[in-house]
């Protein structure tokens, strides 16, 4: 039996990067980068670190995984390969959704090489549910990945393309990034519940989810 | 059309002309605040255009994604219409930016607060720049499907982002207009807010008429040139 189109396209993606190891290794550096200079930056003490070392977490997966998308569809782009997916009979969702799903595996194991890093950096102890990061910082990062794929496909075509994704990806995300700060911060520091947040960032995925899928098709086909 | 638009430039400027007379030195001074209140008149009808003017351009965004491939002459309108509003929106967006900070300066004492309807505004703002953005890096009529599908994410972005904010903090005065029992204007404002909704409204009819004519001609232009060349080859 064949398996969906979807498991298809992630197969061939993890493979190239199996094989490559490029957006992995870029995303990872890039992140470590961020985190040190913010560390330089801030010079975070005990008390401080808590609170401002979830969002310089969340801002730092942000451009790492900005600078990887980039790069998801420009390797398409060689060979015309986009143009033979456009041809196949395969749903232009499923593309998309072995794409997201790929790209958020490879960001998914950035921030898992990331976190101890990030925890001795900053001296953390959490003080709220940790296993609650375990569904915070995965929808969030769901959240980026979904509009960034998405907005990557959009802008592959455009002039200066490198720079006009995060132009138009940072404010549709925002409410997300706000959702996610908030909810790793009442995490971290364990003063407020962040239920609310995490409702947030559900129902923010959803939708954009859904629409992404829905337009996805109009974007591959755009002549 | 030439004689109308004439006609309606001349009917703009009396409303705008009247509704600065009427915000200016009719409306009596606001105890609380001073002189200072009377920017309301140009911050509020500035807003409520900004989202029509958004919320039009959203449709024109689906109706030009609907009759891309069965109606390309509509679909060209469509795009333009849509084109103009989300420019006009922009404006209008600007000067709510511009207004509400000086107002917030002697009232609350600060220029800026990352409330609700302020950082909405604000993102809404940057969504539609970002908009305008992408139309001009992409080129050809791939730009034009590409531009309406972000156009639909932007404004579904919208009450997202309201929400959100509003559970983070909210400073803006509480909604004056249709809110709860104590809120609504004082009678004396009425007149200049009215007069101000409809001058501001028949000049952003009169500027996307003209800014949504231009840009058809220019599509038409641009079609003409493609076709040309296709001879030519």
């Amino acid at each position: 039996m064949k398996p969906p189109y979807f498991l298809i396209h992630l197969a061939k993606d993890l493979r190239i990067e199996w094989r490559s190891r490029d957006a992995v290794n870029s995303m990872l550096f890039f992140a470590l980068l961020v985190v040190v200079i913010f560390s330089l930056a801030f010079d975070p003490t005990r008390a401080v670190s808590r609170q401002i070392s979830g969002p310089i977490l969340c801002v730092a997966i942000l451009f790492a995984a900005v600078s990887a998308l980039n790069q998801a569809w420009a390797r398409e782009l060689r060979h015309q390969v986009l143009d033979a997916q456009r041809m196949s009979p395969a749903p232009g969702a499923a593309l998309f959704v072995g794409k997201v799903l790929a790209n958020f595996l490879f960001v998914g194991a950035v921030e898992l090489l990331l976190a101890p890093l990030f925890a001795i950096f900053y001296n953390l102890h959490v003080l709220g549910n940790v296993w609650l990061l375990l569904l915070a910082v995965p929808l969030g990062t769901w959240a980026i990945i979904v509009n960034g794929t998405f907005f990557a496909a959009l802008s592959i075509r455009s002039r200066n393309r490198e720079l006009l994704l995060p132009l138009i990806l940072f404010p549709i995300f925002m409410p997300a990034l706000l959702g996610m700060v908030l909810a790793i911060s009442a995490i971290l520091t364990g003063d407020s519940d962040p239920a609310l947040w995490i409702k947030l960032l559900l129902g923010y995925d959803v939708i954009f989810t859904t629409i992404s899928m829905l337009l996805f098709e109009i974007v591959l086909h755009a002549e | 059309m030439k004689l109308f638009r004439w006609f309606w430039l001349v009917l703009t400027l009396a409303l705008l002309a009247n509704g600065f007379r009427v915000a200016m030195f009719v409306v009596p001074v606001d105890q609380e605040q001073g002189e200072i209140f009377r920017i309301f008149f140009y911050h509020f009808p500035s807003a409520m255009m900004a989202f029509l003017f958004f919320f039009l351009s959203f449709l024109a965004s689906i109706a030009y994604l609907i009759y891309r491939r069965s109606n390309t002459a509509r679909a060209m309108r469509a795009d333009a219409f849509a084109l103009a509003n989300a420019e006009m929106g922009v404006a209008f967006c600007t000067v709510v930016l511009i207004t509400g900070p000086l107002w917030a300066r002697p009232v609350w004492g600060i220029w800026w607060t990352w409330d609700a309807r302020l950082t909405t505004t604000l993102v809404l703002y940057l969504i539609y720049v970002a908009y305008l953005l992408l139309r001009r890096f992409a080129a050809g009529p791939e730009m034009r499907t590409l531009a309406a599908v972000m156009a639909i994410f932007g404004y579904v972005d919208v009450p997202i982002v309201y929400m959100s904010t509003r559970w983070w903090r909210t400073q803006h005065p509480a909604p004056v207009i249709g809110g709860g029992a104590d809120s609504g204007l004082d009678p004396s404002m009425w007149p200049a807010v009215w007069w101000n909704l409809a001058g501001w409204l028949a000049w952003g009819i009169f500027v996307v008429g003209l800014r949504y004519a231009a840009e058809y001609r220019h599509q038409l232009a641009e079609q003409r040139a493609a076709l040309a060349a296709l001879e030519a080859a």
